[in-house]
């Protein structure tokens, strides 16, 4: 018992200390992607290639001016971006990031717990998130945060109906509530992911789509629209509490991310078994794009390339040589691939908000109620019948 | 592995603690490091540089408290699909009938509020409807 408390703590801090680097890094990459989307070098002032930006930019909202206005709603107003961070960082501890693995001979999975009804847990926690928004928008009391935060409070809400019956669909092929399990049944090749189940891709781009309106991100990201209503929910906000709504946004990208992956996308699961090769994947891609690096930095096409390009380059070989290890492949290539399908999706976030303009507020309600439901709807039931019938 | 509740639950009692803590610590943190300079323009809401006309708790369109309403609806719905989607393949097509008989009055009902206007929100086909 008490090995088992030891071994969760350390894993509970292993785990947040890369969510919280992975959060920084996030907006660092997002904004990096977006900038050479336009056509511009993004940060690059801050260390090399802008790398330490998200640092400077923690210092810098941290000693701004703390503002609580007088006129709002003191308890409400900063219960607001409390609660948000907190139901935002919460469901990371029901995501499985790779089978059991042995360390200094212990055995645990990589995994904070597996709670049996692990789905609806993720659900019901991200529910929670909207009280932070819809509470802000209220205590502000401010028109255009009170107009933020009711688009964004019906906004989610009426998403999450698709949402709730595009994730049901897999659950009818995979018969579990818990993540781990569901990984479980995708095990295999390629086609057992419940993504390439029949015509599971339908439920998968329903998936997204309500995704993507329930973290509030374009094209969907209605309750920022400033424009028309400067910054929706958080326009009376400041310093670190500003900076918090950030930090569940991206917390939440993340954890859709995960459920994406795990629900239709196989989980830590390679997309073919490990006899036929695929635990050499990363060593050849961390090992190609290294020696790119390398060459690059030896015939620079800017002159601080020639500094910046070849530690990197290093970095790359060393992380393909640590992957040929067979102790740590066991632990190291389920973990690979989830973060890179996970990586994938939340590249998609990104790529998405560089390409697409905003909709239209009774455009995005009319698109969750009259095209997406009726079609969750009808792709659930056409799922059923099909499951019935051939199996 | 065999898990008491307890064991279960108590990665996620101490990661909302640490999330807890951590939100906590952001917002005293900034408290305490920002220097504050209050003036009479800063202590009026911000409204593009307008000066602000009352409160903002004015009454908001009925549409959003309609929607609320239809979110209970649907979503219990949605919510008891999901145990009948892990037990299904014991059901097969006896579930399938079971869940039309379930599901077929609801969306005849989500049909009736659709055709009723409960779900459109531009003023114009609301108009156009009337007429």
């Amino acid at each position: 018992m008490d090995s088992f408390i030891v071994i969760s703590l350390i894993k509970i801090f292993v785990v947040f200390g890369a969510l919280m680097t992975i959060l920084a890094y996030l907006q660092w990459v997002e904004r990096k992607v977006i900038a050479h989307i336009q056509v511009r070098p993004g940060p690059y002032r801050v260390g090399p290639h802008g790398l330490l930006q998200p640092l400077a930019d923690v210092i810098k909202l941290i000693t701004k001016e703390d503002l609580v206005p007088p006129y709002v709603n003191k308890v409400l107003y900063l219960a607001a971006p409390f609660l948000a961070i907190t139901m935002a960082l919460l469901s990371i501890s029901v995501i499985p990031f790779g089978p059991k693995i042995q360390v200094a001979g212990y055995q645990t999975w990589m995994q904070l717990t597996d709670l049996n009804f692990g789905v609806l847990f993720i659900l019901g926690i991200s529910s929670m998130g909207v009280y932070g928004i819809a509470l802000a928008g209220w205590s502000s009391n401010n028109k255009y945060a009170l107009l933020g935060g009711l688009r964004s409070s019906a906004q989610m809400i009426s998403y999450e109906l698709p949402l709730s019956l595009a994730i049901a669909a897999p659950l009818l092929i995979s018969n579990t509530l818990s993540l781990r399990k569901l990984v479980e049944t995708q095990d295999g090749w390629l086609w057992n992911w419940n993504l390439f189940h029949g015509f599971q891709y339908v439920s998968f781009v329903i998936f997204i789509i309500a995704a993507f309106a329930e973290t509030n991100r374009v094209p969907f990201d209605l309750p920022e629209a400033e424009n028309e209503l400067v910054a929706g929910f958080h326009t009376e906000y400041s310093s670190m509490k500003f900076a918090s709504f950030f930090m569940a946004e991206y917390a939440n990208m993340i954890t859709v991310s995960c459920m994406a992956v795990l629900l239709f996308l196989g989980g830590w699961v390679a997309p073919w078994p490990a006899a036929y090769g695929s635990g050499y994947v990363p060593v050849v891609i961390f090992a190609v794009a290294g020696v790119i690096t390398i060459w690059r930095g030896l015939n620079p096409r800017r002159k601080r390339d020639r500094y910046t390009f070849p530690p990197f380059g290093v970095v790359f070989l060393i992380v393909a040589a640590v992957f040929l290890v067979p102790l740590l492949q066991s632990a190291l290539l389920p973990l690979f691939w989830f973060c890179a399908k996970t990586g994938a999706i939340l590249f998609l976030f990104i790529w998405i908000r560089g390409t697409l303009p905003r909709f239209r507020y009774d455009q995005l309600m009319g698109f969750a109620w009259k095209v997406l439901f009726p079609v969750a709807m009808l792709n659930l039931l056409a799922t059923g019948l099909a499951i019935a019938v051939f199996s | 592995m065999p898990e008491s509740y307890a064991e279960q639950y108590f990665p996620v009692l101490v990661q909302a603690l640490l999330a807890m803590a951590l939100a906590a610590g952001l917002l005293t943190v900034s408290y305490l490091l920002g220097k504050r300079v209050r003036n009479r323009v800063k202590d009026m809401p911000y409204e593009s540089g307008m000066v602000p006309t009352g409160d903002a708790r004015h009454r908001f369109s009925v549409k959003f408290y309609l929607v609320a309403m239809l979110f209970i609806l649907f979503d219990i719905e949605a919510i008891f699909l999901y145990p009948w989607a892990v037990v299904y393949r014991e059901l097969k097509m006896f579930g399938f009938i079971e869940m039309l008989v379930f599901v077929v009055p609801i969306l005849a009902g989500f049909f009736y509020i659709w055709k009723k206007g409960a779900l459109d929100w531009s003023p114009d086909s609301t108009l156009n409807r009337k007429r």
